[in-house]
């Protein structure tokens, strides 16, 4: 039997091993997607991100354990960074959450970000499709750690849940623009720590202060404090998770991600493509040029493009 | 096969699993070799202490590792180990397994018996580690 069969009749280690041919944007993972693709659309997808160390993968463990005693099945992508120098990663997320052997409706995987910036990894998006398809109900995409710009997740997923713990700054840092704007639930992670309270009351006014602004009138973003190591608070979480994601999955955002998602594979193949067009000694020419100010980068870069049409 | 072509040599990092079995609390040497092989370029899933045969499994059956590393200071090994491959056996997981860690030399033989590929001793150099994996790692063929 062939891994689609397989993943069909729900064989983890078939899935696992699409799942590497997916992650490598090898022929066979493509492939999959594109037969898959169609019966894609039926998971709810939460985006769960924050700083490093705030308590994302121990939290998922949560996450995971309500879902499951609710009946749903759940996949995670757990996303750790490359190191820029070696291209190696150390992928530690699993560490936080508990192995379920025995259990079928659990499926972890970590990926390293393999030089994608933002916080994801370059098949972030296909591998929600895949895990979708498998049939899990609900799929967690934990990113990289992260601090005030990454907003890429938010792309992708139905909706996005930022972690913020203690003590990690005053009322100012929340009037920042960036990853505050586009979450959909805001989390007081290790809320049994000092600070949690006003941590707790900043997040709470920043959002009732978006929402009075708010030409839409969206109702403000809920403030959400949990304890992801005792386990207080995680039912309210997935609670405001199922009642947000219900509203997250209308035609409009729909689109919206559908859009995102294109945008990026286009992105991504026209950057494929010329490099592919381009050969090493055109790149060295022109990097030569423009270190010497023989030539602008936007110059040579249209010189890149053109190689495209050649 | 399907219209798909298969890649006939790796395109990406081989992916590793350090795992910690049983009741053994030390992972100092764990963790450094999770960082050698990292700066070494590989994709290296840390499992964090005290795993069950069963989680090992899980976890390198999810994460479709190449290889999976056992480190063991306890002693364990002899009980451990059949149990271990057992598991891999049963899930059919085709990774490579080596062991390191504290095994005097005469369990070195049976462990290898038992499916382990390579035990790498005390004061093995990272290179030694490094250049094994790359050399073994397997490189597996699927049909959609």
């Amino acid at each position: 039997m062939g891994l689609l069969a397989r993943v069909g009749a729900g064989d983890l280690a078939a899935l696992a091993r699409l799942a590497t041919y997916v992650e490598n944007q090898e022929p066979l993972g493509l492939e999959a997607i594109e037969r898959l693709y169609a019966s894609t659309g039926r998971a709810l997808t939460i985006g769960l991100t924050g700083p490093p160390g705030a308590g994302k993968s121990t939290l998922i463990d949560g996450l995971i354990s309500t879902w499951r005693e609710r009946g749903l099945r759940v996949g995670v992508i757990a996303i750790d960074p490359t190191s820029p120098l070696s291209g190696g990663a150390t992928l530690g997320d699993r560490i936080r959450m508990r192995e379920r052997p025995d259990d079928a409706g659990v499926f972890v995987r970590s990926m390293a970000s393999r030089g994608r910036r933002g916080g994801l990894a370059p098949a972030t998006a296909a591998m929600i499709h895949l895990l979708d398809a498998a049939g899990f109900d609900r799929v967690l995409v934990e990113t990289v750690g992260v601090g005030q710009e990454e907003v890429e997740i938010t792309r992708f997923v139905h909706l996005t849940v930022l972690l913020q713990i203690p003590g990690s700054g005053d009322g100012i840092q929340a009037l920042k623009a960036g990853l505050l704007e586009l979450a959909d639930i805001y989390v007081v992670n290790k809320s049994d720590l000092p600070g949690a309270d006003l941590l707790a009351r900043e997040l709470s006014g920043i959002a009732a202060l978006s929402s009075s602004l708010d030409p839409k009138g969206e109702d403000a973003v809920p403030v959400v404090r949990v304890s992801a190591v005792n386990g207080d608070g995680i039912v309210n979480l997935v609670d405001a998770i199922e009642r947000i994601g219900v509203r997250r999955r209308d035609a409009s955002n729909l689109d919206r991600i559908a859009r995102a998602e294109l945008v990026a594979v286009m992105t991504e193949s026209i950057r494929t493509r010329v490099e592919a067009a381009t050969n090493r000694a055109d790149i060295d020419r022109l990097v030569r040029e423009v270190a010497d100010r023989r030539q602008t980068p936007r110059r040579a870069a249209e010189e890149m493009l053109a190689a495209l049409s050649r | 096969m399907s219209e798909s072509t298969q890649s006939t040599e790796r395109t990406a990092p081989i992916r590793v699993l350090i795992a910690k079995p049983g009741l053994d609390g030390h992972d100092r040497g764990a963790k450094v070799l999770v960082r050698a092989l990292r700066d070494a370029g590989f994709e290296v899933v840390y499992t964090g202490l005290f795993q069950t045969p069963e989680m090992i499994a899980n976890a390198a059956l999810q994460e479709d590792v190449d290889v999976i590393g056992l480190s063991i200071l306890s002693g364990a090994h002899q009980a451990l180990f059949p149990r271990i491959m057992d598991e891999l056996r049963a899930k059919s997981i085709k990774a490579l397994v080596v062991a390191g860690g504290t095994i005097p030399d005469e369990d070195v033989e049976p462990l290898k018996a038992l499916g382990v590929a390579a035990v790498f001793g005390p004061g093995t150099p990272f290179q030694a580690v490094i250049d094994f994996l790359h050399e073994n790692a397997p490189f597996r063929v699927d049909e959609l």
